[in-house]
């Protein structure tokens, strides 16, 4: 039921594999925490696998943009990867589907990142 | 969908904190007839539970929706969208309505009727304008890491209604069991 992360590099890039649903208390604080450490280990390409995401509440679609902000501050990129229909339906509700740079295809993700 | 039982027992469950999660007033006088088949045969039920300001207790209230929105006859699609707006609800008076005060409770209720699916969440908490609310879709808040709740509500349901409790608030979401006619 709750969230999991796991954590992989692919050319210079740190995908989080996101597993469950993103609600408050649950998946909130741990993609805070996962992105949290990724920066601090001196990494700011960001590409979060979305793909086994069943379901984002507003409190997980708010971590998804202050994850996105965080990152874009330091002087990163975060980038979304295999939106489900239920996480794509809500990012365009909520107007966020544009603000967020989103991917279908893991290589073209990956090269779309700078260099 | 789930059996009278399962949903009995999923909103019967004690909980183990100071103040337990109490079902006070269930009417759970569920005539199934043939929902999610023939929304014209009405199926009617009322039932009421109050719960202590908690996640387990928003988890709960989720779940009794979508089994009452499965049970009013409702696609897959809305279903899903009917349990997040009231887990929105939820969330919202437990956290910024009783801001989580063991001393203060939430009440949830469903009702069916023919034409609509009734929730209506309350808590204890000081009050909320929702007039004051600002809009998540304007340019200076899309960046916001908060404030989406009361939105989503309102474009998963097809009535929202505050009220003031003094203290506290009621939110009623109301779900048409019946598409509106083209034109109307």
């Amino acid at each position: 039921m709750s969230m999991k992360v796991q954590t992989r590099q692919v050319d210079g890039v740190t995908i989080l594999d996101l597993s469950g649903r993103i609600t408050l208390g649950e998946g909130s604080v741990t993609i805070r925490d996962a992105v949290r450490d990724v920066l601090a280990k001196g990494s700011n390409k960001i590409l979060l696998n979305l793909g086994d995401v069943n379901y984002i509440d507003s409190s997980g679609i708010g971590e998804l943009v202050s994850a996105f902000t965080t990152v874009k501050n330091a002087g990163g990129e975060l980038k979304l990867l295999n939106l489900t229909k239920k996480v794509h339906d809500l990012l365009q509700i909520t107007k966020l589907y544009t603000v967020f740079d989103v991917k279908d295809d893991e290589a073209s993700a990956i090269s779309s990142f700078s260099k | 969908m789930r059996s009278r039982m399962e949903l009995a027992a999923l909103t019967s469950e004690k909980s183990t904190s100071t103040l337990p999660s109490l079902l006070l007033s269930a009417v759970d006088d569920w005539h199934s007839g043939n929902a999610g088949k023939d929304l014209a045969d009405s199926t009617t039920s009322r039932a009421s539970y109050t719960l202590d300001s908690s996640l387990d207790s928003v988890n709960k209230i989720e779940q009794t929706a979508e089994v009452s929105a499965q049970r009013a006859g409702f696609d897959e699609d809305t279903v899903s969208h009917v349990a997040m707006a009231v887990r929105e609800a939820a969330v919202n008076a437990v956290l910024h309505g009783n801001s989580y005060d063991p001393n203060k409770h939430i009440t949830a209720s469903f009702e069916t009727t023919r034409e609509s699916l009734i929730v209506r969440i309350t808590d204890q908490g000081p009050g909320l304008n929702p007039d004051t609310l600002p809009d998540p879709l304007a340019p200076e808040n899309i960046l916001r890491g908060s404030g989406r709740g009361i939105f989503l509500i309102r474009a998963f349901m097809d009535e929202v209604h505050f009220r003031q409790l003094h203290p506290g608030t009621e939110l009623t979401l109301i779900k048409y069991r019946t598409p509106a006619q083209p034109g109307t």
